[in-house]
C-alpha cells in the first residue's frame, strides 16, 4: 500500500486521495496569446523529474501540495496549502 | 499463401532462415528517419517504401522491435468511436486489418469475435445510442442491444439484478476484433526490411539537430545520422522526444495496467468492455483471459504495477463473470500512455518543415497501427496533411478545436 504523508491527517493510503493537477504558473488569458494560453491549459504539465502537484484527501476534503518524482513515484514532501490573499468585496 | 505452404512441404530440406534480414551497417544519412520501432513506426516505414517508393529509410529503436507499447497493449481492434472524424479514421484501419495477414505474409491471428460495451447507467445508454447512430451512418457495424440479445451474444455474462451495478444494455460491434500484437510489429518490420528499409535496434535518439526551422540530423548512441525528413512514433516518451525537436506536445503520461490469467479452456468468445466498471476482458487463442482497466489515477513516467489496480480490476471482473473466481493471474504489466485532453491522437505536420509527429496515442494506438502508418507515410511523402488526418493536427489545441472522443476512446476516464 502506497502512503501519502498528508499534512493534516498524517500518512494515509494513497487511494484516499485524488490528484488535482500540477501547481500551475499563473497565467492571464487577457495578456497571453492563444498559443501560450493553449500551452497553459493543455500542457505538457508533467515532465520527468520532481513536480509540485495539488492533492486532496477526499474523506476530509483537505487540499495540499505534494512534491513528487514523476519517474520513481516517490513523494518527497507535502506542504499545507498557501493561505489565499484576502479579496476586498465590492460592497454591493 | 497456401501454394507457398504446399511447395514448402514438398521440399527435401528445411534450412532455417532468419525472420528479419541481418541488420545492416547504419548509413551516415537517410532520406527519412523514423524514430521508434514499434508497430506505428514500422508501419510508417513499410508504407513509405510500398506506397510511395521511398526506400532510403531508417527505423531507429532504442530497445528491440515492438518492445514498447506495441507489446503492452491489450490488442483490441474496433471502430465504434463517437466523433465522425474518429469513426472514419478507425473504419479505414479496420479495412486494412482484414487483409493484413495476407499483405504481410504472417499470421496475425486476426479474429473478428465481436465487441460488447456494457451500459450500467442511463447516461451510458444515451452515449451508446448516440455512438450506434454515428457508427451506422458512417458504415461501421454497430447496434444498441438489450438484455435478451446480450444473453444470446454472451451467455457467460452475469445479467443478475442483484449486483452493485446491474447491466442494462450494451453497444454491440460485430466486427470488433483482436490480433497478435508482436506479429504486427514483426510483419511490418520484415516487409519494410525486404523493401530496403534499414532497421537499427538498440539505437537511442539523444538529440535532434535543427537548422533554420528544419531537422537535419538525429544524434544517437551510435553517432549522428543525417536525415532529409524525420518522424517520431514513440508512444510513452512522445513529450521527451518532441522536446528534443523543440516541440511542446500537449500530452500527460499515465500508466495503464493490464494482466492475463493462466490459460483456461475456451469460455469467452466476444470482447467485453465496461466503462462504468473500468474493465475490459477477452480470451486469447492461447486461453489466457486478457484483462485491463482504466489508466492510473495520476501521471507517472514509469511502468510499475500496483496491487490496488489488481484488486479493483478483479473485483469488477468477478461481478461480470463470477465463475472466474478460481482463475489465477499469470502476468501483469503496465505501459505509459500518452493522454491528450480530447482523447484523440496527434498526427501529421509540425511547425518544423520536415518533422512529423505520430503521438498522443493514449489507450487507443494499437488498433490504429495500419491506418496511422499508411496516412503518416502519405503525409511525409507529400508534405501535406491528408484529409483524414486534418482533425488530428497538433494545431487543434492552439485553435481550441478539440475532438471530444472521451465518451468512446477508453474506459473509466
Amino acid at each position: 500500500m502506497k502512503l501519502m504523508p498528508c499534512p493534516l491527517n498524517g500518512p494515509r493510503s494513497i487511494t484516499e486521495f485524488v490528484y488535482g493537477g500540477t501547481v500551475p504558473e499563473t497565467a492571464d488569458p487577457a495578456s497571453e496569446d492563444d498559443a501560450a494560453w493553449a500551452d497553459h491549459i493543455f500542457g505538457p504539465h508533467t515532465p520527468p523529474g520532481i513536480v509540485r502537484e495539488w492533492w486532496c484527501h477526499v474523506a476530509s476534503g483537505y487540499w495540499f501540495i505534494a512534491e513528487r518524482n514523476t519517474v520513481t513515484d516517490e513523494i518527497l514532501r507535502t506542504i499545507p496549502p498557501p493561505r489565499a490573499k484576502p479579496v476586498q468585496g465590492t460592497g454591493s | 499463401m497456401p501454394l507457398t505452404l504446399l511447395k514448402y512441404g514438398l521440399r527435401c530440406s528445411y534450412p532455417s532462415r532468419p525472420f528479419l534480414p541481418d541488420e545492416r551497417e547504419a548509413k551516415s544519412t537517410y532520406d527519412v528517419v523514423v524514430i521508434g520501432g514499434g508497430g506505428h513506426g514500422l508501419a510508417i516505414a513499410y508504407y513509405l517504401a510500398q506506397d510511395h517508393g521511398i526506400r532510403d529509410v531508417a527505423v531507429i529503436e532504442r530497445g528491440y522491435l515492438g518492445g514498447g507499447n506495441t507489446a503492452r497493449n491489450t490488442a483490441i481492434i474496433r471502430a465504434n468511436y463517437l466523433t465522425p472524424e474518429g469513426v472514419a479514421f478507425y473504419r479505414e484501419s479496420m479495412e486494412l486489418w482484414r487483409d493484413l495477414s495476407n499483405v504481410l505474409d504472417i499470421n496475425l491471428m486476426y479474429s473478428e469475435r465481436g465487441h460488447l460495451t456494457l451500459a450500467h447507467t442511463d447516461a451510458a445508454i444515451r452515449t451508446m445510442r448516440w455512438r450506434a447512430e454515428v457508427n451506422k451512418h458512417l458504415g461501421v457495424e454497430s447496434e444498441f442491444v438489450g438484455l435478451d440479445d446480450l444473453a444470446t451474444l454472451c451467455p457467460e455474462l452475469n445479467l443478475s439484478r442483484s449486483v452493485r451495478f446491474p447491466i442494462l444494455a450494451a453497444l454491440y460491434h460485430p466486427t470488433g476484433a483482436t490480433a497478435r500484437h508482436d506479429a504486427v510489429a514483426w510483419g511490418y518490420a520484415r516487409a519494410a526490411a525486404n523493401r530496403g528499409v534499414h532497421i537499427l535496434q538498440e539505437t537511442e535518439v539523444t538529440g535532434i539537430v535543427r537548422e533554420g526551422g528544419r531537422v537535419i540530423a538525429v544524434e544517437t548512441n551510435r553517432g549522428r545520422i543525417g536525415c532529409g525528413r524525420a518522424v517520431q512514433a514513440v508512444a510513452g516518451t512522445s513529450v521527451q522526444v518532441g522536446a528534443m525537436a523543440g516541440l511542446r506536445l500537449p500530452i500527460q503520461p499515465y500508466p495503464l495496467q493490464a494482466c492475463v490469467s493462466v490459460p483456461v479452456k475456451p469460455v469467452l468468445d466476444p470482447i467485453v468492455v465496461s466503462g462504468s466498471l473500468h474493465v475490459y476482458i477477452w480470451q486469447s487463442q492461447r486461453g489466457e483471459l486478457v484483462m485491463g482497466g482504466a489508466t492510473d489515477p495520476y501521471p507517472l513516467h514509469g511502468t510499475r504495477a500496483t496491487l490496488d489496480f489488481k484488486e479493483s480490476l478483479t473485483m469488477h471482473i468477478l461481478e461480470l463473470f463470477p465463475f472466474l473466481a478460481e482463475a489465477r493471474l499469470m502476468r501483469q504489466w503496465a505501459g505509459v500512455t500518452d493522454m491528450t485532453a480530447d482523447f484523440a491522437p496527434i498526427m501529421g505536420l509540425t511547425p518544423l518543415a520536415n518533422y512529423f509527429v505520430d503521438a498522443g496515442w493514449g489507450t487507443w494506438g494499437f488498433k490504429a497501427t495500419p491506418v496511422a502508418g499508411k496516412r503518416m507515410a502519405e503525409c511525409i511523402a507529400t508534405g501535406r496533411q491528408p484529409d483524414i488526418l486534418k482533425p488530428f493536427h497538433l494545431e487543434r489545441f492552439r485553435d481550441f478545436r478539440l475532438l471530444g472522443e472521451k465518451g468512446a476512446a477508453s474506459v473509466g476516464h
